[in-house]
């Protein structure tokens, strides 16, 4: 079905698509290592927090923490404030958002034009400063509500509900499942989900290595999991650097012509590597793995140019 | 044989231990044997990985970038030519 009440009703069913040219080749004979990318920046705002998002807001407004003309108090940065910046403008709401300020310009300008208030955070600390901020302030303004990503449990049932079951459908021989480790929902519900319906399935997360400056916490007790994160849920875990990443979307750009955002970069280089180990031990495989977003955020980077270096990424928060 | 020697990659945050070094190396044929290798010759920096005998909660370690905890955690085994990265915990983005 292509016809839709509204925007936010067009949620989801992303399409799953195949990469012929960037799946490894096997020997005649031996089966096959297929790789396949969800392609989430085709929801409404272009990435795949707007099931995060439309599934908190959707929440609070049942459970009455959401009522008309709130403000809503998130931190982001970027995809999530984004994604609920839109829902808030088109359903009336207030929204503030705790951004550190070493993100790309475009996710300012983006929140920016859906009204959204931008709260920023020190660099050093990444995220973990933005939600150091963000629940700080939910302290000090009780009438603001947190919908706070990282420990909602309505991020990871839209993940449950929605993009496992999508995929399951799409692809019922998948063998390994290959997503970002950032708020931890996507992993962690459709995680479980596709473990439900395949028990021998393999998780796969691939969390971003960021330069140090996001790592330049106070204290080591400064440090943070998110209460969403259960580490059963997941098979193994890779850490991919910036290089590896910005290697990959150009890779993707150039192989398969799909035009991704950075976070794609790391995701996609824990499939491919994932994809090495399946043909060198001769079993075949079915790779899915999540697109998250499109690269037109990230275009102010330079990455995508014949001479774009990762290096421009270093002190920032690129995924 | 002797047990071959580690390359291993200090965050910002531990440098205090390490005389401001980045990059140290000690000789282990497992992640536990490292960190104690790594105490022997760092004063303190044992503590601030390990509680209880087990890796800190804020605490990631990698082998090649992979995460340690689901490699056997302390038992996971290094080998000749392999990275250790250590990196606080942080929040992913989006």
């Amino acid at each position: 079905m292509t016809r839709y009440e509204s925007l936010e009703a067009s949620l989801g069913h992303t399409p799953l698509i195949g990469l012929p040219k960037l799946s490894p080749k096997v020997e005649t004979g031996k089966p096959l290592v297929r790789l396949w990318a969800k392609l989430e920046d085709r929801n409404p705002t272009g990435s795949i927090k707007d099931r995060t998002a439309i599934a908190m807001i959707d929440d609070a407004e049942k459970t009455g923490r959401l009522k008309p003309g709130a403000t809503i108090l998130e931190p982001t940065s970027g995809n999530t404030g984004i994604s609920l910046a839109m829902i808030a403008k088109v359903r009336g709401y207030k929204l503030i958002c705790v951004m550190p300020e070493n993100t790309s310009i475009e996710r300012t300008q983006i929140l920016e034009m859906w009204g959204a208030k931008i709260i920023y955070s020190p660099a050093a600390g990444g995220s973990n400063e933005a939600v150091r901020v963000a629940k700080e302030l939910s302290e000090k303004n009780p009438d603001w509500v947190f919908l706070y990503q990282y420990g909602n449990p309505a991020n990871t049932l839209a993940h449950y509900k929605t993009t496992g079951p999508e995929i399951f459908e799409d692809l019922p021989t998948i063998t390994h499942f290959v997503a970002g480790l950032g708020t931890t929902g996507t992993l962690m519900g459709a995680g479980k989900y596709l473990r439900e319906k395949n028990p021998d399935i393999s998780i796969i997360a691939a969390e971003p290595r960021y330069g140090e400056v996001v790592y330049g916490l106070r204290n080591l007790d400064a440090g943070f999991v998110p209460e969403l994160y259960d580490a059963s849920v997941i098979t193994r875990r890779f850490s991919v650097g910036a290089e590896d990443s910005v290697r990959r979307v150009k890779e993707l750009l150039e192989v398969e012509g799909i035009f991704a955002g950075i976070s794609t970069g790391a995701i996609l280089h824990a499939a491919l590597g994932i994809a090495k180990e399946c043909v060198d031990a001769g079993v075949g495989a079915d790779i899915a793995f999540i697109v998250c977003d499109a690269g037109w955020k990230y275009l102010s980077t330079g990455i995508y140019g014949k001479d774009g270096d990762s290096e421009v990424l270093d002190g920032q928060l690129w995924a | 044989m002797s047990a071959p020697t580690i390359e291993v990659r200090i965050p910002t945050i531990l440098r205090p231990y390490t005389k401001n070094e980045k990059t140290v190396s000690a000789e282990a044929t497992n992640l536990g044997e490292l960190v104690a290798a790594l105490d022997k010759s760092y004063t303190g920096l044992g503590d601030r990985l390990l509680e209880n005998g087990e890796l800190r909660r804020f605490i990631n370690v990698y082998i090649n970038d992979e995460d340690v905890r689901f490699m056997g955690s302390l038992a996971a085994t290094l080998k000749a030519g392999d990275s250790v990265t250590i990196l606080p915990a942080v929040a992913g983005g989006c």
